[in-house]
């Protein structure tokens, strides 16, 4: 009886596909009006997230090209607050993955989160935001930009017209941020602290800085090349899962895992983590269309309309193949539908982002529960099965449902006429799997030549907390 | 009837446990405890506040057995539990002098199995 319920309601989320096709252009033409008249800042719905090549110029009023951008408060309100909302998402993302790891190793998660926070915020100040960004090369940005030379308060027209250019800094760090952080998922309760630091450095400096470039900054080949990424599906979640199947399968599996499944210790940390990614994603999101208008709007709202659909998607899927639904698959779902989004987001409606929800959470799925046991590779915490995965999903998914109804500096996808975008697509995100997986290859090898990136096994039967840390989570008797 | 009551690290209890199955003996006790043999603890450190030689997690195992279970639940254990290196645990073998099963008030032999 329960079963045949979920199959409903799984089957009534699919029927949205139907909608979708049906009302779509009558509801996005009424919602793209407003933006030419009623404007109040130029560059009002180009983001430089979108990688598009002329954008800029088109997108900007005739006004707006003739005279010097101009800060608009409102966008600079809303950015600031964005930038905090994504700096919220890292401590959120190591109480997501600290729940899930065994009590021995959660301090372990937590301070290697916070340590990426630290070290990537300085080495952002200090070259990597220059790296990514400044006009270098189609590889990477050159040092032009290195300790923020360059980079003061008037607007960098090229990146967002309408606020600081220190705050569009300071918005693109938070990414640089959490991006290394996703990789931690795959080998927690096994490396050693003081090898982590190196590779978090090399990591950030040799793949996310580059790949940034790529996609997002000026002269970036990808960029170029016409492929669409909103707000970091491939920048942060496609290459930040290749990383982690890298380590996963070099670092080795966990010790007494070949018995046995490592339980969670506290899954109301899993909770409380997703509830604070889902609650920052808004900044990641919607933040990314770089100012307060109608395409931040539309982020929001397929944001949370996709990360609804996933959660329940993956709820029904455990009800179905596993007799109950369950805590951990909604939040796992939720987060799934949340990555999918991400490089969709200004592009999509909501109705695309329901089934977008739908279709990642069996995706990856079928990825935790079928591809990992049969391949064998110990990817802890899943980063692989549902960043890498579902940030692939979402950027095919960009390339089919992508709509210049919704962003007429966007692209149109396979679904409304352009089957070319989603050949594109694909390509960003081959290049992106080999260059990461290649790259994380190369440093993890380095590292583990010099120093042996893993634990000693008695350090690690002992656990992260006290070996890597002398500290322990939890007292058992004071 | 004996009491074996058994110290070992948490990450062998799962292989103890099966090691334990499959010499017929399905009925134990277990709990989490903490303590240190010869090779000491770990050392913590709080806001710069040293507490040295600290105890580390262990597993209790408590097993009643009949006689003939004694040698059969000890191998098992040792099975489960040794790796070779410090800190493996040790193993007790009690006298028992009453066992009584509450739902049945049977006593003895026919209360342990």
């Amino acid at each position: 009886m329960k079963r045949i319920l979920a199959c409903l309601i799984l089957l009534l989320l699919l029927a949205s596909i139907g909608i979708v096709f049906a009302e779509e252009p009558k509801v996005v033409e009424g919602a793209t009006l407003p933006t030419g008249g009623q404007t109040q800042a130029p560059a009002n719905i180009y983001s430089p997230q979108s990688g598009r090549e002329g954008v800029a110029p088109t997108a900007l009023p005739v006004e707006g090209a003739t005279r010097a951008p101009v800060i608009d408060s409102g966008d600079t309100a809303w950015v600031l607050i964005s930038t905090a909302l994504v700096l919220l998402m890292t401590p959120g993302l190591a109480f997501f993955y600290g729940g899930m790891v065994g009590r021995k190793n959660v301090l372990g998660v937590l301070m290697q989160c916070f340590t990426i926070l630290c070290i990537v915020s300085i080495q952002w100040v200090l070259y990597g935001y220059s790296l990514s960004f400044a006009p270098g090369s189609g590889f990477w940005g050159g040092f032009s930009w290195s300790g923020l030379a360059n980079v003061g308060f008037a607007p960098y027209k090229d990146y967002a017209a309408t606020i600081p250019h220190q705050l569009f800094m300071a918005y693109q760090m938070m990414f640089a941020v959490i991006t290394p952080a996703l990789i931690i998922g795959a080998f927690a309760g096994r490396m050693k602290f003081s090898a982590f630091v190196i590779f978090t450095i090399l990591w950030a400096t040799f793949v996310y800085d580059p790949v940034c470039h790529w996609v997002w900054g000026v002269g970036g080949w990808l960029k170029d090349l016409g492929a669409l990424d909103f707000a970091g599906g491939t920048v942060v979640h496609i290459n930040a899962g290749i990383a982690a199947l890298m380590t996963a399968i070099f670092i080795g599996k966990r010790n007494g895992t070949t018995n046995k499944v490592i339980l969670p210790h506290n899954l109301p940390f899993t909770i409380l983590g997703t509830a604070l990614l889902w609650f920052g994603w808004f900044g990641f999101n919607a933040g990314s269309a770089l100012g307060a208008n109608e395409l931040a709007v539309n982020a929001f709202v397929v944001t949370n309309t996709a990360a609804a659909a996933a959660g329940l998607t993956w709820a029904l899927i455990d009800w179905i193949f596993n007799d109950k639904p369950t805590m951990l698959g909604t939040a796992t779902g939720a987060v799934a539908g949340l990555v999918a989004i991400t490089p969709a987001a200004g592009f999509v409606s909501a109705l695309s982002a329901i089934i977008i929800g739908v279709l990642v959470s069996v995706f990856c799925y079928m990825a935790v529960t079928l591809i990992k046991p049969k391949f064998g590779y110990d990817d802890a915490l899943d980063v692989f099965g549902v960043h890498c995965i579902g940030g692939i999903w979402g950027a095919l998914a960009t390339g089919l449902f992508a709509s210049k109804a919704i962003n007429p500096a966007g692209a149109d996808g396979l679904f409304f006429g352009n089957p070319k975008q989603l050949l594109v697509q694909a390509a960003a995100v081959g290049v992106t799997v080999v260059y990461s997986f290649v790259a994380s290859y190369i440093i993890y090898k380095l590292i583990d030549v010099v120093m042996k990136v893993r634990v000693t096994k008695k350090d690690e039967t002992i656990g992260l907390d006290l070996t890597q840390h002398h500290e322990n989570a939890y007292t058992i008797m004071e | 009837m004996k009491l074996i009551i058994a110290i070992i690290k948490p990450d062998r209890l799962e292989a103890v446990k099966q090691e334990l199955y499959k010499a017929d003996v399905n009925l134990m006790t277990v709990n989490e405890v903490l303590g240190h043999g010869r090779q000491m603890g770990v050392t913590e450190v709080y806001r710069g506040v040293k507490e040295m030689g600290n105890l580390l997690r262990k597993v209790r195992l408590e097993i009643a057995v009949n006689e003939s279970f004694v040698e059969p639940t000890i191998k098992a254990i040792i099975k489960g539990a040794h790796t070779g290196e410090m800190g493996d645990g040790k193993i007790f073998v009690l006298e028992l002098a009453e066992c009584i099963r509450i739902r049945t008030e049977e006593r003895g032999h026919e209360a342990i199995g």
